[in-house]
């Protein structure tokens, strides 16, 4: 009787979620479907010309053509290249630098003030001095990157590592931990979830940090041929280099979500929560 | 065992007037007593404990555990807190095991340790879960199973069943009991509950507040084991109103 009473509703609940859940993604592909549509017809009516707005036809026959030429591919990988690279030695960077100001009260006082100072520089401002000092190679764009992606890193690690409760600390300290072990048995797990937000900022300005750099001074690269479609007015060919480096963001950002998910495993909510909330 | 001599704290405070947390206080415990602190918030009972713990610096006075002065955290101690604080990162025996890493002892040697504290305290094949996956009261089992695991000689025991509704309270009470009468420790157990305090003591020490200090030490005299029903006793209930009386007179409730 009562097992009747409880598996009832909540089984009716279940299904009502994953019915909400389907009719959502529904409506979201055919808003997509909507824009696409109507788009194309906008174009067709006014006849507006290909060179301002081309018809998300001819952005995919573009898309198409680049796909099955080898050249293109060259570079997708520069770009590519430099947005990892610029990645990877932004967030080295930016968690020594946080850690350390986060574990040392002197380096807070000392190095914080102008850490802060510096991220109020827009980097684009400095990216022509730093071609000048790099090169039109890749190792300028690389630092570019890196300079985008250290702040937020360096940032949301400092925050993540003050976010530590003393009461935990106090307990640590109690059982006559050090401050290194403090460091690693707690604060540095403490500051995962901070650091892990700040890596998902990072990875998208990465890719505008490459691009940027590319547009300034560059020999190859998705933003090298974007200016040079722009020069030849070939404005399908630009909207699909837009798409791909979209796709390298969303990648990245996806990329940084699942190892979240994997490190930080005991932040992710309980499946329970997760279908009630929904 | 623990011989504590001319106690004070003073807290520095932005206003200027500094505040005394513990005046003169003076405490001896003797080896495998339990000894519970009761007194109303603002007393310096939680002061007391976390000079004791050697997390908080005091003023003045002098902390003596078997002989050896305490001005920093030692291994001869155990704490357990207000709250759990567990790692929710870490599995119940990698929680259980923190004091051991800390502290570089081997492994191998006490996670058998663990095992048999997690029998001890109720938590057998619970090794491998997660603390979200428990509930406040084995939560709070697990702190006691972590603060005794390098077999400390005293228990330092902060309001360790606060957050517990009453009947999970009364029952962790029990078990504490039978892990003291099993392990032979000293025990100092602080608590705003005095019904907890009488139950649990061989000897109360009521504090008050303004500045935090001793206002009497009173042994109880009560047969062990002690179950339950005692509470409902005349002799308890007469051990309940003299250190109510402590409160009363300033007409506060504890």
């Amino acid at each position: 009787m009562t097992d009747g009473f409880s598996t009832g509703p909540k089984a009716d609940s279940a299904l009502v979620a994953t019915l909400k859940h389907r009719l959502e993604i529904g409506v979201s592909l055919l808003l997509f479907v909507v824009l696409v549509v109507g788009w194309e017809a906008i174009v067709w009516i006014f006849s507006i010309p290909s060179i301002v707005l081309p018809t998300p036809t001819a952005i995919v026959k573009a898309l198409w053509v680049n796909l099955n030429t080898g050249r293109f591919y060259y570079h997708v990988g520069v770009t590519l290249w430099e947005i990892l690279a610029g990645f990877a030695i932004g967030t080295v960077m930016g968690l020594v630098v946080g850690i350390s100001i986060g574990q040392w009260k002197i380096l807070e006082n000392t190095i914080y003030p102008y850490v802060v100072g510096f991220q109020t520089v827009p980097k684009v401002a400095i990216a022509p001095l730093i071609i000048i000092w790099f090169g039109y190679g890749l190792a300028s764009k690389i630092v570019i990157t890196a300079l985008i992606v250290f702040f937020p890193v360096c940032v949301s690690c400092i925050a993540g590592m003050h976010a530590a409760p003393q009461q935990q600390i106090d307990m640590l300290r109690s059982f006559t931990a050090t401050r290194w072990q403090i460091f690693r048995i707690f604060k540095l797990q403490t500051a995962l979830p901070y650091i892990f937000a700040g890596l998902d900022v990072a990875a998208v300005l990465a890719v505008i940090g490459a691009i940027v750099g590319e547009f300034i001074g560059s020999q190859g690269g998705l933003g090298y041929i974007l200016l040079q479609r722009n020069f030849s007015m070939d404005t399908a060919g630009s909207f699909a280099i837009v798409i791909v480096l979209s796709l390298i963001g969303i990648v990245l950002h996806q990329m940084v979500n699942i190892l979240r998910r994997y490190i930080v495993f005991w932040m992710e909510p309980e499946e329970t929560l997760e279908s009630e909330s929904a | 065992m623990i011989s504590v001599k001319e106690l004070n704290k003073t807290y520095a405070t932005r206003e200027g007037a500094p505040i005394h947390a513990l005046s003169n206080v003076s405490l001896e415990i003797t080896q495998g007593e339990f000894v519970t602190v009761v007194g109303p918030s603002g007393c310096g009972k939680t002061t007391l404990l976390k000079i004791l713990a050697g997390v908080l610096k005091k003023s003045s006075g002098t902390i003596l555990v078997n002989g050896n002065p305490i001005n920093a955290p030692s291994r001869q101690l155990g704490v357990v807190f207000q709250e759990p604080l567990l790692l929710p990162w870490r599995n119940i025996l990698q929680n259980i095991m923190v004091p051991i890493e800390i502290q570089g002892r081997d492994r191998a040697t006490f996670s058998a340790a663990a095992q048999q504290l997690l029998s001890l305290v109720g938590l057998e094949g619970f090794e491998q879960k997660y603390p979200r996956e428990l509930s406040g009261g084995m939560q709070q089992r697990v702190g006691i199973a972590r603060a005794l695991i390098h077999d400390p000689d005293l228990l330092l025991m902060d309001e360790p069943f606060g957050a517990l509704d009453a009947m999970t309270r009364d029952q962790m009470n029990l078990e504490l009991m039978d892990i003291w009468s099993q392990k032979k420790k000293t025990v100092l157990l602080i608590t705003h509950s005095i019904a907890e305090a009488v139950f649990l003591a061989d000897r109360i020490v009521v504090m008050s507040p303004r500045p935090g200090r001793i206002a009497e030490i009173i042994v109880v005299d009560l047969p062990r084991p002690r179950h339950l029903e005692i509470i409902n006793s005349d002799v308890f209930g007469a051990y309940v109103r003299r250190v109510r009386a402590h409160f009363g007179a300033r007409g506060m409730n504890a």
